[in-house]
């Protein structure tokens, strides 16, 4: 049996779920699962690192990142269902300084 | 609320000990209470003799600030009031600076047995700790034989927290504890979580989940604690909020401020915020989830828990905190798998199951609910077990003098 890829969403309203494997590198299929153990399939894009984020939805620039169930900030630019969900492409919106 | 009603019919109980006051304690002590850090030797002699005694050895009492002395004399009255606490007995030197009489009146007032032994009164340490010992002794001949009764689980009031943090806390250990939360605040009973530092960056969203929104005085309060412990730190210099996520935190995976607060918070669960309490503060009749304004340090946040009135504390771990509180069980719920693995002796629940892919949230959550449920009636902890438990402190605002 292959070895188990595991991304964890943990609130129903998150639009990212964090990678709990290693070796995940771009084309590699992760099993996304929520705190019931509902599954989903998803192909990754980019190499991300072990308890890194991925996208579970297309997310327009401007969108807000959930996890949590909460913001914890927006995309600073398109990102796609899969992608992986860092500092490169979303920005925190608070104790920057700058807003 | 459907299922919540149906859980309610099951009835979901625990054998505590009924105290004065109405409240039900899951053990049932000796506190033996140094009123002053210089009391210290002579309590903990007596500990040491005497079979069912706690010692609550901190560090304070003497050279603070009257707001600090003030502060400590709460703390240690509130601790002698925990319902685990079934008899007190207080150690004064003579000259400090807590008031020992207050102590001593106002634990005498909860009806529980209460009694005080003062240093330089008796002739000196031997004879203190003699006059200590046959005080202690008697106060356990008193106590011991109290019997568990059944209690409902409105009466819990559950203290949480998270320590020697990992990749794994905020996405299994703390998630779980948040379910737990969840749970009891539906049974009826008292959630209290603290951490003020760890809000940073989160405190909006604290504020928003505050009964009467963020501009009602719980939410305003909210704003208050963090910015008030904000201010502290740039009283001397430092800014608390500056390169936050750090670059470790990045490197594991955090993106941004928000995200590093959500994983400490989710372990409060998703239910409103009632109120906030101060560091000194127990709960009376207080139900569903509180905030405590408490530092995030072991020793002074578990001690500002058990003054609190908790019966027992969840702690979430990835790396492994060993260390209890001497009258307050502490559940460890440990989210790294491989951390479990190597201090399974220390760690009293695998949460780590649910980054390997074997279990959910809600099912470890349900093993941390009837967990905690044999805890309440009398299951020790590991931390118990081993006795780790000695350290404790106060959290003072001044300088010691």
């Amino acid at each position: 049996m292959e070895e188990l890829k595991l991304a964890l969403k943990v609130d129903d309203k998150d639009n990212v779920a964090t990678i709990f494997a290693e070796q995940i590198t771009d084309g590699t299929c992760v099993e996304v699962r929520d705190k019931r153990g509902s599954s989903e399939i998803i192909p990754v894009i980019g190499d991300v690192p072990y308890g890194h984020k991925i996208a579970l939805v297309d997310i327009p620039k401007g969108g807000a990142i959930m996890k949590y169930g909460e913001s914890i900030g927006a995309a600073s630019r398109g990102i796609r269902k899969g992608e992986y969900v860092h500092v490169h492409n979303m920005e925190a919106m608070r104790g920057r300084g700058d807003l | 609320m459907g299922i919540c009603k149906e859980e309610k019919t099951v009835g979901y109980t625990f054998q505590g000990y009924k105290r004065p006051d109405g409240r039900y304690g899951s053990r049932n002590l000796v506190a033996v209470i140094p009123s002053v850090i210089c009391a210290n030797d002579v309590a903990q002699a007596i500990c040491r003799q005497v079979q069912g005694t706690i010692g609550y050895f901190h560090h304070q009492g003497c050279c603070q600030l009257p707001l600090d002395l003030h502060r400590v004399t709460d703390v240690l009255i509130n601790l002698g009031k925990s319902p685990n606490v079934a008899a007190a007995l207080i150690v004064s030197l003579g000259c400090e600076g807590t008031d020992h009489e207050r102590m001593l009146a106002e634990l005498r007032a909860t009806g529980k047995p209460v009694e005080i032994i003062r240093i330089q009164e008796l002739g000196g340490t031997s004879r203190a700790i003699q006059a200590g010992i046959d005080a202690a002794q008697s106060l356990v001949l008193q106590v011991s034989g109290l019997q568990r009764e059944e209690a409902d689980i409105s009466n819990v009031v559950m203290a949480i927290k998270c320590g020697a943090s990992d990749t794994t806390s905020g996405m299994a250990s703390n998630c779980v504890i948040g379910y737990v939360a969840d749970k009891l605040v539906d049974l009826g009973a008292t959630v209290v979580f603290g951490e003020t530092t760890e809000f940073l960056g989160g405190e909006h969203i604290l504020a928003n989940r505050a009964v009467g929104g963020p501009d009602g005085p719980v939410g305003k309060k909210i704003f208050e604690i963090v910015d008030r412990m904000e201010r502290r730190a740039k009283s001397i210099g430092e800014d608390m909020r500056g390169g936050q996520p750090t670059p470790g935190n990045i490197a594991g995976g955090l993106s941004s401020i928000e995200e590093k607060s959500l994983g400490a918070i989710v372990k409060s669960g998703h239910r409103p915020i009632q109120g906030v309490l101060e560091y000194t503060e127990a709960v009376t009749d207080q139900k569903g989830l509180w905030i405590k304004d408490a530092p995030g340090r072991e020793p002074e946040i578990l001690t500002g828990m058990a003054a609190t009135g908790a019966q027992f504390m969840m702690f979430s771990t990835g790396r492994g905190a060993p260390q209890g509180f001497p009258s307050m069980p502490v559940i460890k719920v440990c989210g790294n798998p491989n951390t479990y693995a190597r201090m399974s002796h220390d760690m009293d629940l695998n949460a780590g199951t649910i980054i390997t892919g074997e279990k959910t949230i809600e099912q470890v959550g349900e093993e941390a609910f009837a967990l905690l449920l044999k805890v309440l009636s009398g299951q020790m902890t590991k931390n118990e077990a081993l006795s780790y438990f000695g350290s404790m402190d106060i959290f003072c605002l001044g300088p010691v003098i």
